[in-house]
């Protein structure tokens, strides 16, 4: 049992190569990944929205509200640190908090 | 087997970081150890889906030739640009990690402070004695 | 990090660099739509300058330029400002976050700009708020 973490460790990554033995090779275009709605993206988002960075018009245009909720998870990870961290007691240090 | 090794090279690479960070994350005794063993696994996990947006001979995902005159729009084909859909999506995964390791790091601080200890057998210890 | 604040040129050298580094990170957020970029990479750009003034010059200074008032209105205003672009777009008649209906020439595009200025703030406040409190508590 002292070599119990490795052998762990070595059937997951056996575990997952054989569950990627189906992928498609690197670098094709004809894989799933980028058939269906990507094409369309492609094709069509630079008359729509006159924006020549792709990634940026479908992040902020097509799939806003994703990023919507994405600022509002780093607006509450920086809650939670203050949450954790602030005890109250360095109230001298802070005059101008409300 | 070799063929697929070099035909699927991406695969084979990220399987071996993940592993890197999972033996980092269950075995070591040390926890600021394993919330590096966190941060590894999380950015193979991301550096494997944008790799699987690769295409041969295509470029970046700008327009070339985009921001010359607005009223020309020049034509597009989807095989000469990469796929543009995993690079948006890994943005939001970047940020949650941020935030994530943020809040792992400020736990190991409260940790410390209570407890005067961050290793893993310590802390056990004195969580059953002192309750 | 007592022999970082003793040291003159560190302290000369970081000052300098961190103005450059917060110009490029506005530069970044601006040319989100031509070059690679955007709210979140111009974000933590100017994030970045903050905390090399913290290593350099003593988290004092920081404070002293960046207030606890300013970080927690800052953080709250950029998400602030998201929403309410898409609340104005509501309130316009279309649907939630739908540029088309703005009354501004190429509306998409200054919509777009328009929330990654707020992300790009947003990003900026959280991750000083994150490293002031991670360095001021003892």
């Amino acid at each position: 049992m002292k070599y119990l973490d490795l052998i762990v460790t070595g059937l997951t990554g056996l575990l997952l190569l054989l569950g990627s033995l189906g992928m498609p090779e690197t670098g094709d275009p004809k894989s799933p990944a980028s058939v269906h709605v990507s094409p369309r993206y492609i094709e069509q988002s630079f008359e729509e929205t006159a924006v020549p960075n792709l990634v940026t018009a479908i992040l902020a245009d097509y799939r806003s509200f994703d990023t919507l909720g994405e600022a509002t998870v780093i607006f509450t990870g920086a809650l939670a640190v203050l949450l954790i961290l602030r005890t109250g007691r360095d109230e001298e240090k802070d005059q101008g908090d409300s | 087997m070799l063929d697929f090794a070099i035909g699927h090279f991406n695969t084979v690479t990220y399987i071996l970081l993940m592993m890197i960070g999972f033996h980092a994350m269950t075995s070591k005794t040390n926890l600021v150890k394993k919330v590096v063993g966190m941060n590894i696994f999380q950015w193979s996990i991301i550096l494997f889906i944008v790799s699987l947006a690769a295409k041969q001979g295509a470029t970046i995902p700008i327009v070339l030739g985009g921001h010359d005159d607005h009223g020309v729009a020049p034509i597009l084909e989807a095989s000469q640009y990469v796929n543009p859909l995993p690079h948006v999506l890994m943005l939001t995964a970047i940020v949650v990690g941020l935030a994530t390791t943020g809040v792992a790091l400020a736990l190991l601080l409260r940790i410390y402070k209570r407890y005067g200890t961050l290793e893993e057998d310590e802390l056990l210890e004195k969580i059953q004695t002192s309750g | 990090m007592n022999a970082a604040h003793e040291s003159l040129v560190i302290r000369t050298i970081c000052r300098l660099v961190a103005v450059f580094t917060q110009l490029f990170g506005l530069y970044v957020i601006m040319h989100g739509h031509s070059s690679p970029g955007g709210g979140f990479q111009g974000g933590v750009i100017l994030a970045s300058s903050f905390i090399l003034l913290a290593v350099s010059d003593g988290i004092g200074e920081v404070q002293r330029r960046f207030s606890l008032k300013a970080l927690t209105i800052l953080t709250s205003a950029g998400v602030f400002l998201y929403a309410g672009i898409g609340v104005v777009c509501l309130l316009l008649g279309a649907n939630f976050l739908d540029y088309g209906i703005l009354p501004l020439p190429e509306p998409r595009s200054l919509g777009m700009l328009g929330i990654e200025i707020g992300v790009g703030v947003t990003v900026m406040a959280a991750t000083v708020s994150i490293f002031r409190d991670l360095m001021l508590f003892e």
